[in-house]
């Protein structure tokens, strides 16, 4: 694992349901995510995603890819063109920086101390883009 | 700096919440409800010693639907009356930055202190002018003084700007074209081919162009092409659409062309000969629809804020 290194890419695709659920299942009753008339009066289309959940699917692209011993540390996302339903989200990822835990090193490998692993993340979908960030992520055991 | 906005910017530094305390303690039922929703199988999240994903760390904090959240500060409802008052009542989140320290687990009381970070000017935004408030946050759990997480979130209250109301217009599916409409359901895309003189056609039509005959045969092409020539649309408003997009005609692999919006990328980042490739959206949630993609580096779209 090193800089430069691409996650293959994950395409969510943007259903009521999900933007419901993540709403719901983060406690934000904001009724831009759930009723399409409210959200239509503020000047939305539709109904669009909570940043809670992009946050979420964010956090979990990058765990799913590095498996059962990553934890996330550290999540910095901007949101820009919204989430709406019938959208297809694609997330995409490059691992920035690799190194052990607390010293701060690139690539010190040697003693299974967890490594830190930075990821710049960047989702798109039919409007542009609708997240980019860093997510920090830590690997028990698994530096190499 | 305008009246308004001096009292608004009077708030920065004063508390948003202080020693409040999330609603529930953390729970295994809505850690599973969250790991569903957004399709989380991580086992760290899963059975009797789950932990709570570090993403899902506002459902401990917002105050959901009873609202009323305890330790809300004075000051924060006195800032969001002023911009009700102002126009500015409609509120979208745009940056969320969280540290995580420790895991939350069943049984822990998340508590929080919040402060108003920063408020801005009046900023023009795609969804009409507002302000955007900042706020950072420090969660812990009852009777223990180390953080749990940071979080740093900042909204836009805007004023909405008027749009063209009303749904994307359907299109219009007849007898020469009904088997092109029927592919796109299937997500696929079909061109006619002439059985005659094996001329590839589109759009599709009763005969061929370049013989006349009235005998074709459905040809599925392989989506993938090239941006021939576009144009982007400011204006004027259509229901459906929102400026500024852009419509393509893609020369396709196979030699015809299409016309169809560029998806996933900023107006600004097509050009001609851009590689493209299908892709079938629903944006209405109803019909499947053909759009074009870039195909390449996702970093061909810019933030649009
Ligand atoms: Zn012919």
């Amino acid at each position: 694992m090193k800089p430069g290194d691409e996650l293959p890419p994950l395409s969510v695709p943007v259903t009521r349901t999900l933007i419901v659920a993540g709403a719901i299942a983060s406690r934000d009753y904001q009724d831009v995510h759930h009723d399409p008339e409210a959200a239509r009066a503020k000047g939305a289309p539709d109904i669009f995603m909570n940043i809670v959940t992009t946050n979420g699917l964010v956090g979990r692209y990058v765990t799913d890819h590095f498996g059962s011993g990553a934890v996330l540390r550290k999540m910095a996302i901007r949101l820009g063109a919204p989430n709406y339903p019938g959208d297809v989200m694609v997330l995409t990822g490059t691992i920035t920086s690799v190194c052990a835990d607390g010293d701060g090193e690139d690539g010190n490998e040697a003693d299974g101390s967890p490594a830190l692993v930075d990821v710049a993340i960047v989702g798109t979908n039919r409007l542009g883009r609708h997240v980019s960030g860093t997510v920090t992520v830590s690997l028990a055991g698994k530096a190499s | 700096m305008s009246d308004l906005y001096e009292r608004l910017k009077a708030y920065e530094g004063h508390p948003a919440a202080v020693s409040a305390r999330g609603k529930d303690p953390v729970n295994t039922a809505m850690i599973r409800h969250w790991c569903e929703a957004v399709g989380d199988t991580h086992p760290a999240h899963a059975g009797e010693d789950a932990v709570a994903p570090p993403a899902m760390l506002q459902a401990w904090t917002l105050a959901g639907l009873g609202g009323g959240q305890a330790g809300r500060s004075a000051a924060l409802g006195e800032l969001f009356a002023l911009l009700d008052a102002a126009g500015f009542t409609a509120v979208v989140a745009t940056d969320c930055e969280q540290e995580y320290f420790r895991p939350l687990r069943p049984g822990d009381v998340v508590t929080y202190d919040s402060v108003i970070e920063s408020v801005s000017p009046c900023k023009a935004t795609k969804l009409g002018a507002g302000h955007f408030i900042t706020t950072r946050t420090e969660v812990r759990t009852a009777g223990v003084s180390a953080l749990a997480a940071t979080h740093r979130f900042r909204i836009l209250r805007y004023a909405p700007a008027a749009r063209a109301a009303g749904r994307r217009p359907k299109p219009v599916v007849g007898r020469d074209n009904a088997g092109f409409w029927a592919g796109v359901a299937r997500r696929e895309l079909l061109a006619q081919r002439c059985d005659d003189c094996r001329e590839l056609r589109f759009p599709w039509l009763p005969g061929c162009g370049g013989c006349g005959s009235p005998r074709w045969t459905e040809a599925r092409v392989s989506g993938a092409g090239t941006v021939y020539s576009y144009v982007v649309v400011h204006h004027p408003p259509a229901p459906g659409f929102e400026p500024p997009y852009v419509v393509a005609l893609v020369e396709l692999a196979e030699g015809v062309r299409m016309l169809g919006n560029v998806t996933g990328v900023e107006p600004g980042g097509v050009h001609i000969g851009m590689r493209v490739r299908v892709e079938f959206q629903r944006p209405d949630g109803e019909q499947e629809l053909p759009f074009f993609r870039p195909v390449g580096p996702a970093d061909d779209g810019r933030v649009r804020a």
